[in-house]
């Protein structure tokens, strides 16, 4: 039944034997690395069309790659959004802040401090620029690895340790999985850890803003592999139905913990040319070039903004560590990727190009690289009095009851109880909160 | 005041007006859209339409195209931009059109509506009430029957409401919306337009000549987590929601049973007083519902009434319930947890 079908059967006959293609990336451990088959546009010589243009006139933008900064360090083309030395010198001060946070953490989780954590390294700019690039309120529906989006909105790191520490500070009461933070005041949703299921909301928030008349617009953030969900199509598809003020963010980063980009359907074209099939506006954008970065998602912003459309962004860019604390991608990937990486590495992109302005040097950048370590380890001395995960219970018992519902129902006032007694139980009538 | 006490009340007030459970539900719709600026209703050809059942009939010409809209064939994207919606601090109430179209939406419901207020340690919530049509007997075969509310009764975070009369509908649509957690509200459709007496070969009967069919004007609504007394007795108790309420109803007044019906109208949070109750006093407990039996909420009921009544029961307690298959189109009525069935379960419960 399941095997092919007899030569002589009219459905065997004379047919060649189809064939399954199940991807395979370039390079597995061990492999020489060599990029040159990738695409790398010239900086500059991508064309901006109008903000509010029809979303057909991004076409060439879908397969094309948006870049500004050139192997020459200096901006060019129509892209350049012409930052001033000290928006970019701000904008260095957060990925030295994200970089020393993303170090410390993973050497916190290393030593026991926490079970689990994401750095972002290499893909810095896709969070810190964008988020830059957008108004503090408005609101931003992020993926896991968008640290970068709380730092820039001034997020207070002691109250990020805290939450990756789940400890009595921790103001989601140690409920979530490290990283998965959530900041009302900050605009930043609560991240779920079920992958783009955010991107339906994003839409669901824009759309109620254009309802009440609002001026703030929504953005979303996905890896590349998370766009293969179902809710990314009905993300996109509700997006262009109603002209949602919304950005859609890919983070193409090339890996889904181990599954290349090619699983998701990179072989066969772009993420960004997924926008085509909806009549959303595409972008595809160098994902490590911090002011093609800015420069695209301000674009989209002010086309949300124009009630002129949706856009959806794929910033090329690469995952240069590990998926997670978890993860070990020495095991499936090679570890000449990151350094034969073609668009570099974004933090010293930016960096040398505030050096070819003459705004910057290498003893400044020392410097704020010595502030940020130094800003976080205190941080962390400080976050580290309200406790470190699995030292003791840091919650208030009964707060893990609390906030399933409004109100506590009967059958979780019982179990309450039952978690109590418990509780009195292990620690001999003592400690009963 | 009984319900049923309050309904009178309102129809000696002047002016008794008798509704479908339909008229019912868009009477508490309409009514929300007017008193609360936040509330909108969505789904699949709710506007201009008025939804396939005629739920949301004219809601979008008196309340805008911003506050009543159609949406894209897209459950996962309804329920997934109402999580947003709420988010923002709108209220949604979106419409899935036939239950079994729920699953595509059930992620975007288990994982993140149901626990947002949990994760986010209450900085967000999903204050969004999901209507949808549910259960069988209008010969919809297996994908326009199905009752899954225990799915959902199995969800930390969600609750499941289940009216069974206009009256109600209205209250508990009104005290749903209202609600700041995520609401499942299932419709049952076999009696939008009647109750049913399980008998289908018997000519319908319309809602008018039911004492709940008198829904007062205006605001009102019935808390969640309290069941309904539908009639008081001795003999038994009889568990039930939805379309079967009636049919259960109807036995009993055939067979002559004094029985206890009580309608269960929310599943979580269920009235477990009441339950307790009645069982305590009658010693013996039949629970009723069209879903599929093995791990339907009827045996959460029955383990709940075997827990906490075990000494006063008379006999084992007794679970009616559709079988364990897909609800099929042509046999549809030896699916139906009929008359038969039902008196079966009876005899045997009185025969202890």
């Amino acid at each position: 039944m399941a095997d092919r079908p007899d030569a002589d059967s009219e459905a065997g006959a004379n047919k060649p034997a189809l064939r399954l293609h199940v991807p395979e990336p370039k390079f597995r451990p061990g492999d020489t690395v060599d990029f040159s088959h990738v695409p790398i546009s010239e900086a500059g010589k991508q064309p901006r069309p109008d903000e509010a243009c029809d979303a057909r006139e991004t076409e060439g933008l879908c397969y094309d790659l948006i870049r500004v900064l050139g192997d020459d360090d200096k901006a060019h083309g129509p892209w350049d959004p012409k930052l001033d030395p000290e928006t970019l010198r701000a904008m260095l001060g957060h990925f030295a802040l994200v970089r020393a946070f993303d170090e410390r953490m993973f050497r916190g989780q290393r030593q026991g401090k926490t079970s689990f954590y994401m750095k972002c390294t290499g893909e810095e700019a896709t969070s810190v620029a964008a988020a830059m690039a957008l108004a503090s309120d408005d609101m931003v529906f992020p993926s896991y690895r968008q640290q970068g989006v709380l730092i820039a909105r001034g997020y207070d790191l002691v109250e990020m340790i805290n939450q990756i520490y789940s400890n009595k500070g921790d103001k989601l009461k140690g409920r979530q999985l490290p990283i998965m933070y959530s900041s009302r005041e900050h605009s930043f949703f609560s991240i779920s850890g079920n992958l783009a299921t955010q991107t339906p909301q994003a839409v669901g928030w824009a759309m109620a803003s254009a309802i009440k008349g609002d001026t703030r617009i929504a953005a979303t953030w996905v890896g590349e592999g998370s766009t293969a969900e179902g809710d990314f199509h009905s993300a996109c598809t509700f997006a262009t139905v109603y002209n949602a003020p919304v950005i859609l963010n890919v983070i193409n980063n090339q890996w889904a913990i181990s599954s290349f980009s090619g699983f998701a359907g990179a072989e066969r074209t772009t993420f960004a040319a997924r926008a085509l099939g909806y009549g959303l506006a595409g972008l595809r954008v160098d994902g490590n070039d911090a002011l093609a970065v800015y420069a695209a998602q301000r674009w989209a912003a002010n086309r949300a903004r124009a009630n002129a459309g949706p856009t959806l962004i794929e910033y090329f860019t690469y995952r240069a560590e590990g998926h997670s604390t978890s993860d070990d991608p020495a095991g499936y990937r090679s570890a000449q990727e990151r350094d034969e990486w073609p668009l570099g590495d974004p933090v010293t992109r930016l960096k040398d190009h505030l050096i070819a302005l003459g705004e910057w040097d290498e003893d400044r950048q020392a410097e704020m690289d010595r502030k940020a370590a130094e800003r976080v380890k205190a941080a962390t001395k400080e976050a580290e009095k309200n406790g470190i995960l699995g030292h003791g219970m840091h919650q208030p018992f009964r707060t893990m009851f609390e906030d399933v519902f409004e109100e506590l129902p009967w059958h979780l006032k019982e179990q309450a109880e039952q978690a109590t007694r418990e509780r009195l139980i292990k620690f001999n009538g003592g400690r009963p909160q | 005041m009984s319900t049923e006490t309050k309904a009178q009340a309102a129809s000696e007030n002047g002016g008794e007006r008798r509704l479908n459970m339909i008229e019912a539900i868009n009477d508490a719709l309409d009514i929300m859209l007017e008193k609360d600026p936040d509330v909108i209703v969505m789904g699949e050809d709710v506007g201009y339409f008025g939804g396939v059942f005629r739920c949301t009939a004219g809601l979008q010409k008196k309340h805008g195209k911003t506050r009543v809209f159609d949406t894209p064939i897209s459950e996962c994207g309804i329920i997934g931009v109402a999580v947003g919606m709420g988010a923002y601090g709108l209220r949604p109430v979106p419409e899935i059109q036939f239950a079994d179209y729920i699953y595509p939406g059930l992620d975007q419901l288990v994982s993140e509506a149901a626990r947002l207020r949990y994760r986010s340690a209450t900085e967000y919530i999903a204050p969004m009430t999901v209507r949808s049509p549910f259960g069988g007997g209008i010969f919809g075969g297996q994908t326009h029957s199905q009752s899954p509310e225990a799915l959902f009764t199995h969800v930390s975070g969600l609750k499941t409401v289940i009216p069974s009369t206009p009256y109600d509908a209205k209250g508990l649509l009104i005290a749903s919306i209202e609600d700041n957690d995520p609401v499942i509200f299932f419709e049952p459709k076999r009696i939008y337009n009647g109750p049913f007496s399980g008998y289908y070969d018997k000519p319908a009967e319309p809602w008018k000549r039911h004492a709940q069919s008198v829904v007062p004007e205006g605001y009102y609504r019935i808390p969640l987590g309290e069941a309904r007394t539908v009639a008081e007795g001795e003999a038994l108790t009889v568990l039930a929601y939805g379309t079967m309420v009636h049919v259960a109803e109807s036995v009993c007044r055939e067979k002559g049973v004094d029985a206890e019906i009580l309608d269960l109208r929310t599943l979580v949070p269920l009235d477990i007083e009441a339950i307790e109750r009645s069982v305590e006093k009658t010693g013996r407990c039949l629970i009723v519902h069209e879903a599929t039996r093995t791990s339907g909420f009827g045996a959460e009921l029955s383990a709940l009434v075997t827990e906490r009544c075990f000494y006063h029961l008379e006999a084992p307690v007794e679970r009616v319930t559709g079988f364990d298959t897909p609800y099929p189109h042509s046999l549809e009525w030896a699916y139906f947890p009929g008359p038969i069935r039902i008196g079966e379960a009876i005899d045997k419960l009185l025969s202890e």
